[in-house]
């Protein structure tokens, strides 16, 4: 029996073990009897030491996260074809494990009762399961199944009361980057390049002989040992020291640890007598672990597709935990993590550009706005982004403009695979109004700053954050200055732009009680953005527009310039920079806890401290509203 | 004419009747507990009195669950047939798909739709165009309750002046923005499964409280900005 939709099943079903050994038959049988179930953000699956369900679940989109109940720290991930929850059903015991969507989630719920009798008929599939239960794997063989069984994910024993982010299966070059002996060592260095890997294989009939890292070559080649026309022979480590494929981290540690070496060979069965299935670097085993900013980053440098930008994402998050779990003052984190932030959606552009037919025509910047462009986007949240492009000629501006609003969208889709939203308002440069060239970009500034109405304060105090993150620093430059001219020839300009500012609603009733959204899906909720944070990030663009100063984008940053700026007004916007800076903190440590944007804060959850501190900056915004509507009469325009 | 009216009511079908039976029941107020049936039509064109239904595809959505041997899919012999929009749906006159009869499709659709509430991506047309197929067969209208998630949609939509929204958004917008793969596009049960992947998103961000909360929702906002 089939219809559309379980053909539909089957067809993303097939592209993941085990069902991708299953018979044509079975596979259609089996897709008939799934059920599709939608799973909104931190719903619950199964919990720990419920009685199995009737099915188990594949992940058709979104993220589980297992867990054990009650903890923050998460075990494991399972993505897009990632099985789970089978184990209890074969062996009939409890769920061990917490599962929770960690995104909007789509799940194929498979019976068991249908899929049992497959598992028995088809050796392949029992003995995909045995593996995979007995490696404590999720997935015995590789993502990619490119016929080969390589690159298999590795678990180190289970201790569940670790922080167990080494749990994580480490993956490592799948793509083995190989030689052979007669090899002329220029052709190694240009396949290592290439490749960019730092070490290469030498095999000799499939079997591994040697090895030539970075090392061999600086130590053999530069210092005079080996000409530099010789081969691989003569530079290669040999013989290999290989490991069996099932290796554990620890284990992986271990052995580098005690031969001294960054890479290590894994073979069929461990031995140098079966082919080489995987190279696992010190780099794989870090980024597993996954505690390195600096090896993150080279992660990211070195992505070739957006979905595995997403894994390291996860990686991201992880480190961002243990920051604030560690106390690291905020202002270094936001740092670090932008930094990472900024390097993810540079490689997704890189790798959209490379998969685009023709190159950009001419020179172009990628725009950054709101919170990204302010470098206080710690948590995934929305896109806000706009492209400006080099001026063209009049009979170019069409195709011009088609190209990069087509870049645009190529971009805000990959962006929005690797976890961050679609802005809700359309400001992203896909959209025709956010994709400009620089003489357009022009205009529409200069129509927001001379005709100031609400709209265009909102808009200007949205683009005005721009920070570039790929392309051509010179074109915003130019930008910068008309629009700094701009202002200054229209100084009622900044009256409306701190006017917007104060339009923010208070975050304390009169009795110095929060107030909370009235009605709406976050009903009895305080909005921690719009009522805490805005007023002080509005506040800190006005002024710092109104001092003509250049390229500081952070609010915490803005005012302690404007400390140096004002000296008389020293104490207070130093209170104000704290302020801020507290309040990011206290977002993302809300964001965390209940893995969402921390908008928005459910107050009865707060613990009397938390209140007292969010308080505290609440004195500071009232002062710092007090301030603008001195300084630029305020009172004036609005009535 | 009431006497007449009366007398066409004892003349129905008994599958009709038993359709509006189950009327006489409420649907319950939660919104998990009821059952929605989201579907789609492929016709012959945009007319209401000159085109036909080629197929139907639905599904059932039961506490955010979708039991895939639970969908429903009939294809409708022709006797009317419009060459262009055939293009579009792939589904020839006499195609490999086994047919069934305009009267004997209606019959397993309203038992199958029973007394839920009927969703779809604009639709109002693929109830008038039921609606007309149901009066070429001598039965009265459609009873059940609808939702369009075209409505449904523009409601997720920020209330604000710097978003231009557009008059109407197309099942190609939402696929888009719900990141539902267009996979087959324009087959009915295909186009209803893009569907119902959009409805489950929009019920998250609308939240609704109850049932009648949620086909309020369908009405555009009073006191926008």
């Amino acid at each position: 029996m089939k219809n559309t939709i379980s053909e539909r099943v089957a067809d993303f079903l097939k592209n993941f073990p085990p069902f991708n050994i299953l018979e044509e038959n079975q596979l259609q049988k089996l897709s008939y009897e799934v059920s599709i179930i939608y799973k909104e953000n931190n719903s619950i699956i199964f919990t720990e030491n419920e009685e199995p369900h009737e099915y188990f679940y594949v992940v058709h989109k979104g993220a589980i996260a297992l867990a054990k109940k009650d903890t923050t720290s998460v075990l494991d991930i399972c993505d897009e074809g990632d099985i789970f929850g089978l184990r209890p059903l074969m062996a009939k015991e409890n769920y061990k494990l917490e599962a929770k969507a960690h995104e909007e989630t789509i799940l194929y719920a498979i019976p068991i009762k249908e899929f049992k009798p497959i598992a028995l008929e088809n050796k392949r599939v029992g003995d995909f399961l045995i593996e995979s239960f007995a490696s404590n794997t999720r997935n015995p063989y590789s993502i990619k199944h490119s016929g080969k069984l390589y690159g298999i994910s590795n678990h180190t024993e289970t201790n569940p009361e670790n922080k167990l982010l080494d749990l994580q299966p480490v993956r490592y070059s799948t793509n083995l980057v190989t030689c052979t002996e007669s090899t002329k060592i220029k052709m190694v260095a240009n396949t290592m390049t290439i490749n960019n890997v730092g070490c290469i294989l030498v095999v000799k009939n499939e079997l591994p002989v040697g090895i030539i890292t970075d090392k061999d070559i600086r130590n053999k080649i530069f210092t005079g040992l080996v000409p530099i026309g010789g081969t691989a022979k003569e530079v290669m480590t040999s013989p290999v020291i290989t490991y069996p494929r099932e290796l554990t981290i620890t284990q992986a540690q271990m052995a580098m640890m005690k031969s001294n070496i960054s890479h290590l060979c894994l073979t069929e069965d461990g031995t140098p007598e079966t082919p080489a299935v995987g190279i696992l670097s010190k780099h794989d085993v870090m980024v597993a672990i996954g505690n390195n900013p600096a090896v993150l980053m080279r992660a990211i440098k070195r992505c070739r597709s957006t979905k595995r930008l997403r894994s390291i994402r996860h990686g991201v998050m992880n480190l961002l935990r243990g920051y604030l779990d560690e106390n690291i003052p905020i202002r270094l984190v936001s740092k670090i993590i932008s930094e990472l932030n900024d390097a993810t959606i540079k490689q997704v552009i890189k790798i959209v550009i490379k998969n685009m037919d023709t190159e950009p025509p001419v020179r172009f910047a990628w725009l950054t706005m709101g919170s990204q462009g302010r470098a206080e986007q710690l948590l995934n949240t929305d896109q806000d982004n706009a492209i400006l492009f080099e001026d063209v000629p009049k009979n170019k501006q069409k195709e011009t403009t088609d190209y990069f609003l087509k870049l645009g969208s190529m971009i805000t889709k990959e962006l929005n695979t690797i976890g961050y939203e679609y802005c809700p308002a359309e400001m992203m440069a896909s959209n025709p109004l956010w994709c400009h060239s620089l003489s357009e970009w022009k205009e529409v500034t200069t129509h927001w700053i001379t005709n100031p109405g609400p709209d265009e304060v909102l808009l200007s105090s949205i683009f005005f954050d721009y920070n570039v993150t790929y392309g051509d620093k010179k074109l915003t430059d130019e930008l910068s200055k008309h629009i700094f001219a701009s202002v200054e020839k229209h100084p009622l300009f900044l009256t409306h732009l701190a006017g917007g500012a104060l339009q923010n609603p208070s975050p304390t009733g009169f009795f110095r009680d929060f107030l909370v959204e009235q009605d709406g899906a976050h009903k009895d909720f305080f909005d921690l953005k719009l009522r805490a944070l805005m007023p002080l990030i509005d506040a800190a663009r006005v002024l710092i527009l109104s001092h003509s100063v250049k390229s500081i984008n952070n609010t915490a940053e803005r005012f302690e310039k404007l400390a140096e700026l004002e000296p008389q007004n020293k104490e207070f916007y130093l209170a104000c920079s704290y302020a801020s800076k507290a309040l990011l903190k206290f977002r993302t440590i809300q964001g965390l806890q209940h893995n969402d944007s921390g908008r928005f804060i459910a107050l009865d959850k707060l613990n009397k401290e938390e209140k007292i501190k969010l308080k505290r900056t609440f004195k500071t915004i009232k002062e710092i509203q007090e301030l603008l509507q001195v300084r630029f009469q305020i009172k004036n325009i609005l009535g | 004419m009431r006497l007449f009216q009366k007398k066409k009511q004892k003349d129905l079908p008994t599958f009709w009747k038993d359709y509006s039976n189950q009327f006489k029941d409420k649907l319950p107020v939660n919104i998990n507990e009821n059952q929605f049936v989201i579907f789609d039509t492929e016709t012959t064109g945009f007319s209401f009195d000159k085109d036909r239904i080629l197929s139907i595809g639905a599904l059932k959505l039961i506490n955010k669950n979708i039991l895939v041997k639970e969908s429903f899919e009939v294809y409708i012999s022709q006797t009317h047939y419009n060459a262009d929009s055939a293009e579009i749906h792939g589904i020839l006159k006499k195609g490999k798909k086994k047919c069934i009869t305009e009267v004997e499709a209606l019959e397993q659709f309203l038992s199958y739709i029973k007394n839920h509430v009927l969703v779809g991506h604009h639709v109002m047309f693929d109830v008038a165009m039921i609606n007309q197929a149901l009066k070429r067969n001598g039965l009265p209208k459609l009873k059940n309750q609808t939702l369009d998630t075209g409505l449904l949609y523009k409601r997720t939509l920020l209330t604000t002046s710097v978003l231009q929204k557009k008059e109407q958004y197309s099942l190609d917008d939402l696929a888009e923005k719900f990141s539902i793969s267009k996979k087959d596009r324009h087959t009915a049960l295909g186009d209803t499964y893009i569907t119902v992947i959009a409805f489950l998103g929009i019920l998250d961000k609308l939240k609704p409280k109850n049932l009648g909360d949620l086909i309020n929702k369908q009405k555009p906002l009073k006191f926008g900005l």
